[in-house]
C-alpha cells in the first residue's frame, strides 16, 4: 500500500508547545505539509505530515519527546462543490468511520488527509471509485 | 566471596553471645556517660545489672529521632567531644538537623561493614567504584567510599547529578560499580537511553548498590535493565552509621544485617510492642559497637520484616526484607493508608509509563499521580491516551483502594531527582 506516514507527538497542552516543535523540525531541515492538534484537558496530540517523516521522528526523539509514525490516507480530490462529499459518501457507503479529517489546497491540487476505522479497506474503495490516493512521494511538499 | 568469614558466618548461638556482651558493655557506658539515658534510666528505675539476658533488651528504654533532636548537638555524646572523629548529619526536613558523631573505632567499623557488604555480591580490590552518592554531611557516600578503599578498590568520588561527567567517568575509568539512590539510577538509565550508550556495549557496568530511599522490586528491574548491570539492595541509616548495616548478598534475597554490630526488633508501630516472627513492623535498632554514640532501641520508622530462613549463602546474620515503607511517608487519603512504594510498584510494572512520577494531593483528598508516557504508551491518538490513563487509574485502585487521577505528561516534565526524589506534593487544605 503506498499510504503515507503522518508523525505524531505527545506533547503538554500549553503555550509554546507547537513552537518548540516546529523549532526542532526546522532545524532539521524538514518541510511541514501540514499539521493538525487534537487535546484534551492537559495534554494533546500534533500530528504532522512532512517531507521526512522517519527524520521527523529521530529528530524530535532525539529531543526526549514521544514520537510515533502513524498512518493516514491522502487522497486528491477536484477542488470544486461536493468534492470532500463524493470521498465521504465512498466511506460511508463502506461504513468505514473517519477518525479524523483536514485537508490543505497545494499547487491549485486539493488535498484530503484522513484517519480511517479501516485504512486497507477505505485505501481499496476509494481507488475503485476513481479518486486518486497519494503515496509519500506524491504529497506536494 | 567473604570479606570477614569468621564473623560473618558465626553460629547463632556464638552470635548471640556476643551480642549479649556487647549489649551489657554499652548499657553500662550510656548509663555512666550519657546524661539522657540516665535519666531515662532512672524513670524507669532501671540498673545496667538489670540488663541479664538478650531478652531484657525490651525494658530498654527507645531512641527516637526526636530524641536525638532535642539533644542535638552533643547531648547523646558517650565520649569527650576531643575523642570524636568526624561529624555527619541526617537530614531534617524541619529545623535542627540529627548530629551523629563517629570515633575513629566508628569510622573503622563502618568502613568494615561496607567492605563485607560490598564483597558478598563478589567485589575484589580489582573493581573500580565511582561513588554518586551525595559526599557532605550526609553519611551515604563517604561511609561507603571508605569501605571500598578498604577494600582496595580504586574509588571515584563522583557524587550525585552531572549525568555529562558521569558517563564521561564511566566510559575514561572503565568503572564497574556504582552506589547510588534508585531514583537517580532510573534518571541515569533514561540519560544513557537518549545518548545513545548501550551500557552492555559501551560501559564497563556489573554492579549497582541502590537505597536510600525506598524502592520496589519493579524498580529494580527497570534499573537492572536500563543500566544493564546486577542491583543489590542496600539499607543504611545515618543514626546507624549509614550505609552497610544491611545489603543484600549474591542471592538477591533480603538483606543480612550485622547482628554482631546491631540488635534487632521489629515492633509494632502504635503500641511498642513485638511482631511475630516474619511479620511486618517497624524496625528497631541498638547499636552494640558504637563508641562516640550509642543509641538504644532507636526507632527507625522503616517498616519491614525479617527473613528468618537461613540463607544458602552461609552468612548467619539474619535478612530484612526490603523496606516497604518509612512509617513516616504513610499517607492517608479518604481514610485509606496509602505508602508511595504500592504507587510505585504498580506504575513500574506497566510498560506504558517511564520511570518518573509524582504524587500530589490538593484540596480535600484528591489526589493525582503524574506520570510520564513511554514510547510503548504512545499509538498516536488522544482519544488512547484517554483510554490509558483510565486503564492506570484502575490498576492503581486495586493496589490502593481509592481510584486516583492519572496524569500523563511528557517525559522529562517531572522535576528530574539527581539525589534523593521528592514523590508527594501534599498541598490539602485539611
Amino acid at each position: 500500500m503506498n499510504d503515507i506516514k503522518m508523525v505524531a507527538a505527545f506533547a503538554e497542552n500549553k503555550p509554546g508547545q507547537v513552537a518548540h516543535f516546529t523549532k526542532i523540525l526546522a532545524d532539521a531541515n524538514i518541510n511541514i505539509r501540514w499539521l493538525a492538534v487534537a487535546s484534551t484537558g492537559p495534554f494533546g496530540v500534533m500530528k504532522f505530515l512532512v517531507s521526512d517523516p522517519e527524520k521527523a521522528c529521530e529528530a524530535l526523539k532525539h529531543k526526549g519527546f514521544v514520537v510515533k509514525l502513524v498512518d493516514a490516507l491522502a487522497i486528491e480530490v477536484p477542488d470544486k462543490p461536493g468534492g470532500l462529499h463524493a470521498v465521504a459518501d465512498c466511506l460511508a457507503g463502506h461504513k468505514i468511520n473517519l477518525d479524523n479529517a483536514s485537508g490543505f489546497i497545494a499547487n491549485n491540487r486539493a488535498i484530503l488527509v484522513i484517519e480511517v476505522s479501516n485504512h486497507d479497506l477505505a485505501h481499496a474503495v476509494l481507488q475503485k471509485q476513481g479518486f486518486h490516493v497519494l503515496s509519500q512521494k506524491e504529497v506536494p511538499v | 566471596m567473604f570479606w570477614d568469614q569468621k564473623s560473618e558466618t558465626l553460629d547463632r548461638a556464638a552470635l548471640e553471645r556476643l551480642q549479649f556482651e556487647r549489649l551489657q558493655e554499652t548499657v553500662r557506658r550510656v548509663a555512666a556517660h550519657v546524661p539522657f539515658y540516665r535519666l531515662k534510666f532512672a524513670e524507669l528505675g532501671l540498673k545496667p545489672e538489670d540488663i541479664r539476658s538478650l531478652a531484657d533488651l525490651r525494658r530498654l528504654p527507645f531512641t527516637t529521632s526526636a530524641d536525638l533532636r532535642a539533644n542535638y548537638p552533643t547531648g547523646l555524646l558517650a565520649v569527650p567531644y576531643d575523642a570524636t572523629l568526624r561529624l555527619h548529619t541526617s537530614s531534617g526536613t524541619t529545623g535542627k538537623p540529627k548530629a551523629l558523631f563517629f570515633s575513629r573505632r566508628d569510622v573503622d567499623n563502618a568502613a568494615e561493614l561496607c567492605a563485607r557488604s560490598f564483597v558478598m555480591t563478589g567485589i575484589t580490590q580489582k573493581d573500580v567504584f565511582q561513588n554518586m552518592m551525595t559526599y557532605g554531611m550526609f553519611t551515604g557516600a563517604l561511609v561507603t567510599h571508605y569501605g571500598a578503599e578498604k577494600i582496595g578498590c580504586l574509588v571515584i568520588p563522583a557524587g550525585p547529578g552531572n549525568s555529562e561527567r558521569q558517563l564521561m567517568l564511566m566510559q575514561d575509568f572503565r568503572t564497574t560499580f556504582i552506589h547510588l539512590t534508585p531514583s537517580y539510577a532510573l534518571y541515569l538509565a533514561t540519560f544513557l537511553e537518549k545518548h545513545g550508550v548501550d551500557p552492555r556495549r559501551d560501559l564497563a557496568l556489573r554492579k549497582a548498590f541502590v537505597g536510600a530511599e525506598p524502592y520496589t522490586e519493579e524498580s529494580r528491574g527497570k534499573i537492572e535493565e536500563g543500566l544493564g548491570l546486577d542491583v543489590y539492595n542496600s539499607y543504611g541509616l545515618s543514626e546507624m552509621n549509614g550505609p552497610g548495616v544491611a545489603f543484600e548478598c549474591g542471592q538477591k534475597h533480603g538483606m543480612h544485617l550485622w547482628e554482631d554490630h546491631f540488635l534487632i526488633e521489629i515492633i509494632n508501630p502504635q503500641s511498642g510492642e513485638p511482631v511475630q516472627d516474619g511479620e511486618p513492623g517497624e524496625l528497631v535498632m541498638t547499636t552494640l559497637t558504637r563508641e562516640a554514640m550509642p543509641l538504644l532501641r532507636y526507632r527507625t520508622r522503616d517498616i519491614t520484616s525479617i527473613i528468618t530462613k537461613p540463607c544458602p549463602c552461609g552468612r548467619t546474620h539474619r535478612r530484612l526484607n526490603r523496606i516497604t515503607g518509612r512509617s513516616d511517608d504513610m499517607l492517608i487519603v479518604r481514610g485509606v493508608n496509602i505508602y508511595p512504594q504500592q504507587i510505585e510498584r504498580v506504575l513500574m510494572a506497566q510498560s506504558e509509563v517511564g520511570r518518573n512520577y509524582l504524587i500530589t494531593l490538593e484540596g480535600l483528598d484528591e489526589m493525582t499521580i503524574m506520570v510520564e508516557l513511554a514510547e510503548a504508551g504512545f499509538e498516536g491518538q488522544v482519544e488512547q491516551l484517554v483510554k490509558l490513563q483510565s486503564h492506570l487509574a484502575e490498576k492503581l485502585r486495586t493496589e490502593i483502594l481509592i481510584k486516583p487521577q492519572v496524569q500523563l505528561l511528557p517525559p522529562g516534565s517531572l522535576p528530574a531527582s539527581e539525589g534523593k526524589a521528592k514523590r508527594v506534593v501534599d498541598n490539602r487544605r485539611l
